[in-house]
This record gives C-alpha cells, sequence and structure tokens, in this order.
C-alpha cells in the first residue's frame, strides 16, 4: 500500500499513512460524533494498512476537554491492542495547562512537541509533513 | 460597553454535540472581545465545554445565558447553564473527582470549577439544574496569592 490520504470514511478528519504511520491531524474544534467516528476509522486503518504508529496532531486543537482527553486515551488504547503505538503531537502549552488543572494528566498518553517529533519517536520514515511547514519548525 | 455587550450577551441552545462547537466558539470570541489572556480563554471555554455537556447529557439539553460583567474595571463573563431535567441528588459526591454516571472521566463539574474563578451549582431533583460560572479578564499585576 503507497503513502497517502486515506480518509474517504468521514471525510472530515484527514488520516495520512506516512510509511508505517498514519498521520492524523484534528481540526480546531470537532464535535463528538466525529471523534468517536475517527476513533473507529483509526483502529480500521490500522488493520487494514498494517502500520505500527499513529501520531496524532493537535497542534490546532483549541481546546481538549474531559471528552475529547477519553476519546485520545482510547484511541491509543486500542491501537496497542492493534499492536500499533500512539504519539498525541503538538499540544498548545494553554491546552496543557488547563487540562493539568481539570485533573486529566492522561498518564497513558505518549506526546511530543510536534509531529515530526513523534514520527521520529516511532522509528518512523523521515519525510516532510505538512504540519510541520505549517509550524515552521521542519 | 454596550456594544460590546451586544457581541458577547447571548442566550444558545444546547440540543446536539454540534451545539457545544457553536457555544464554545461564541464563548472564546466573547472572552477574548473582553481581553481575557489565551490560558484564561482556554480554561474558560474547556470549562463551558464540560458544563454544556453535562446540560446536554445529563440534563436532556438546555440552554446557556453569556452576559458581560463589570467590576470596576473588571471586565468579566457570566455562563449560566440550565435544563429541566432529573436534577442531581447528591451535588457533593457530583463535584467529587472521578465521580461519573455517564460518559467522560468523571471530571466534569469539579473539573469546571477549578477552571473558573466563581461557580455556583442549584439543582432539584425532577425541576433541573442550574449552573453558574463567572471569569474575569487578569486585572493588573497584583500579590500572586490571589487565588489558590
Amino acid at each position: 500500500m503507497s503513502d497517502g490520504f486515506l480518509s474517504a470514511g468521514t471525510g472530515a478528519v484527514p488520516v495520512l499513512k506516512l510509511g508505517d504511520v498514519l498521520l492524523v491531524t484534528l481540526p480546531g474544534d470537532l464535535h463528538d460524533g466525529l471523534a468517536e467516528q475517527l476513533q473507529q476509522d483509526i483502529g480500521e486503518a490500522i488493520v487494514r494498512h498494517r502500520v505500527g504508529g499513529v501520531v496524532i496532531d493537535i497542534s490546532g486543537v483549541e481546546i481538549v476537554d474531559s471528552f475529547l482527553g477519553r476519546v485520545l486515551a482510547e484511541i491509543a488504547a486500542g491501537a496497542r491492542l492493534l499492536a500499533a503505538r500512539t504519539v498525541v503531537a503538538g499540544m498548545r502549552p494553554a491546552v496543557a495547562l488547563t487540562l493539568v488543572e481539570l485533573g486529566l494528566t492522561l498518564p497513558g498518553l505518549r506526546t511530543a512537541l510536534s509531529a515530526g517529533a513523534a514520527v521520529e519517536l516511532l522509528g518512523g520514515p523521515d519525510v516532510v509533513r505538512p504540519a510541520d511547514r505549517r509550524r515552521g519548525d521542519g | 460597553m454596550s456594544g460590546t455587550a451586544a457581541r458577547v450577551d447571548a442566550r444558545l441552545p444546547i440540543r446536539s454535540d454540534r451545539d457545544l462547537v457553536w457555544l464554545r466558539q461564541h464563548v472564546r470570541q466573547a472572552a477574548a472581545l473582553l481581553g481575557f489572556s489565551l490560558v484564561e480563554q482556554t480554561k474558560l471555554v474547556t470549562a463551558a465545554s464540560e458544563l454544556a455537556r453535562n446540560t446536554l447529557v445529563h440534563g436532556g439539553g438546555g440552554e446557556l445565558r453569556v452576559e458581560q460583567v463589570t467590576e470596576g474595571a473588571a471586565q468579566g463573563l457570566r455562563l449560566t447553564f440550565s435544563d429541566q431535567g432529573p436534577g442531581i441528588a447528591d451535588l457533593e459526591q457530583a463535584l467529587r473527582d472521578g465521580f461519573t454516571s455517564g460518559e467522560g472521566l468523571g471530571m466534569g463539574l469539579g473539573g469546571a470549577r477549578r477552571l473558573v474563578h466563581a461557580f455556583s451549582i442549584d439543582s432539584t431533583p425532577g425541576v433541573g439544574t442550574v449552573v453558574t460560572v463567572t471569569s474575569w479578564a487578569a486585572r493588573p499585576p497584583r500579590p500572586r496569592e490571589g487565588r489558590s
């Protein structure tokens, strides 16, 4: 299977395959139904494309509340059962501060400062990623 | 400030998860307009999202009233979430971390309370629940001991 866009399912949240890694870029504000749909889509994509890692780029996400926090934790837990590792990338500092005060530190979730760093953490391919270009730290 | 109030004050329905998206956007824009810092905006919008989801999931839907409040030179935002749902029998239990009767991680009420400057809840079983929170845009520099 070659690299490229896979998100034919919902169309709203782009899922990219880069070598052995799925790259999912969350939009600024997604409604609950879409988050749950994404959870399904990622699980199916892991199995169909036999990837070993998932990077969820949340650099564009303005808030993470307990619902989205739960979805992220469940995506990671589900991926682990499917033999894939998950890294959440690019959390905004204000979001991190708020999560700590909310009491939601998501201990099981691995994080990286950018999608690029997340892919490196997973030992993935060294390719240029759209999210990095936007953040200017590629 | 009537011009600002016209863009801040609102009554927003809470009937679906899409309503939560509009509600978060309105609260963020209102907080930005009143001079809330990015971190203050993020905390208030997150609290609003938690409370609105409670209204939706536990209260069977309701509405949010957004109001600009002023105290001296300080600008604040008051959010009132109301529903006519089953109400909460044990408020202390509901406010405790880790307590949940529905989706989420049990951080809804207790977590939201920590993210705002003032929090009050009034719930009557069989009648409904009203949660009111207020936060203020940062005032001029003051001693750090201010709020916990």
